[in-house]
Parts: C-alpha cells; structure tokens; sequence
C-alpha cells in the first residue's frame, strides 16, 4: 500500500507519524522525513507551490510503486504541501515502512531525492523584491542522480 | 475543451485555465491559436523543456484533440 496526498492545509508531521505506526506488528522500522520551509535569513516570505492535482500525485504514486519494490517496503505514506507555505511550515511529509531499518532509510532517502528533483511541482519564491520560480539546484540532481546506476544494492 | 497552464506559464499569461469552445482538432492548432492570442505565450510554449499533456498524460509531438480533452502545458518541473 503506499498512499499520496497532496494538502492546500498545514500538515502536522506528529499526527501523521503516529497513525502511520499504527497496527504494525511485522514492520520492524519506520523512517519518516519532514522537510520545512527554509526562510534564507527572512529574504523568502514564503514559497508557493503549484501541482497539478491527478497528475502530480499519480507521478509521485508511481515513484512510491517503484521505491516499494526496490527497497522491500511494506507502506509508504507522502503527504506534500500545495500552494503558499510560510517559512518554518512543514513542505513535505514522508513516511517509509519496512521490516528492517536499512531499506526503511533508503527508501525514505530515495522517495525524498526523486521528490526535490523530478516529481512535478512548480515552485515560487517570494522574497522582498518579488518572486521568482525557482528550479532544481546542481545538488538536488546530484541526490536524485545517486539512485540512477548502479543500485546500491547490486553494489553490495 | 480545458486549458491549463502551469508554473511560469500562467503568470506569463494572466491566466491559468480557459475553456475552448469550439475545440481546436489538434495540440499542433491549440498551440497555433494560443499563439494567436498571445505571441509571447505562444513562444514560450515552444520553449526548451515545456511539456503538454492530454487528459493528464505527457505526449510527444502532436495529438487529436476534442470537446471533453484536457490539455495542460507543463513548464520545467522544479521539484517540491
């Protein structure tokens, strides 16, 4: 099962966590990654993010199909922010379920890389002389790039 | 039919959805009549990396339109 949801409403990480682990007597591990708004020293007043609702989240469903089978997980919950969020507002939720804790990390890890970098969002930022949409960085990339070949696991 | 654009695309235009009616019989036309209305839209929309998509799903060079289709112009994707 994995379970994508993209919300125009704060999400509260705590809540989401809690009922996430809920009922799990043969998982083993979860990872869960919260990534907030960045400010940048108050010269973004807040990000704003565009989605296109039934496509964004199918992309993402897919990407969580593909993450579940590459790295064994049992359930995968994302839950990703849409339109304007404040800094220090929570951006996006990820949630990663596994037996064991190591697929659990790199699941979680490799949801979040295809997340920053590919998944089908248009991201603006507004600062104090205006707003501008913003792209991936080099790094952002580079992270998603990490996934691409060889798999870590065949490197094993 | 249903327009959509997104990103820097629907600030370059001013808007973010219009409907068509009647519908232009191919994304090739839709993109010929936005251009139409709006040179600069319509450079744009030819511009590196745009992508359209068709009732929500990506396609590559030209494709039959209808009434009921949905067409969205998808600029570079920045990643959430």
């Amino acid at each position: 099962m994995s379970t994508v949801r993209l919300s125009s409403e704060p999400i509260q990480p705590g809540a989401l966590l809690a009922g996430f682990c809920q009922g799990r007597e043969e998982t083993g591990a979860v990872v869960s990654f919260t990534g907030l708004a960045r400010g940048e020293k108050g010269a973004v007043t807040a990000l704003e993010l565009d989605a296109y609702p039934g496509f964004t989240d199918a992309a993402i469903h897919e990407h969580a199909k593909t993450a579940k089978t590459r790295f064994e997980l049992q359930d995968v919950l994302i839950v990703h922010r849409i339109g304007r969020i404040a800094p220090g507002e929570p951006i996006v939720f990820v949630a990663a379920a596994a037996a064991h804790r190591r697929a659990a990390f790199d699941g979680a890890d490799f949801l979040m890389d295809y997340l920053k970098s590919r998944a089908p969002f248009w991201k603006k930022s507004h600062e104090a002389d205006g707003a501008r949409w913003i792209e991936p960085t080099a790094r952002d990339y580079e992270d998603a790039a990490r996934w691409d070949t060889p798999m870590r696991k065949d490197a094993e | 039919m249903r327009v959509l654009l997104f990103g820097a695309l629907g600030d370059l235009a001013g808007w973010r959805e219009q409907m068509l009616d009647p519908a232009p019989e191919t994304l090739f036309a839709l993109r010929d009549r936005l251009t139409r209305d709006d040179a600069a839209l319509g450079a744009a929309l030819r511009g590196r990396g745009v992508q359209a998509a068709v009732d929500k799903v990506v396609v590559r060079g030209d494709a039959a339109l209808s009434s009921a289709s949905e067409v969205a112009f998808l600029p570079p994707m920045s990643g959430g």
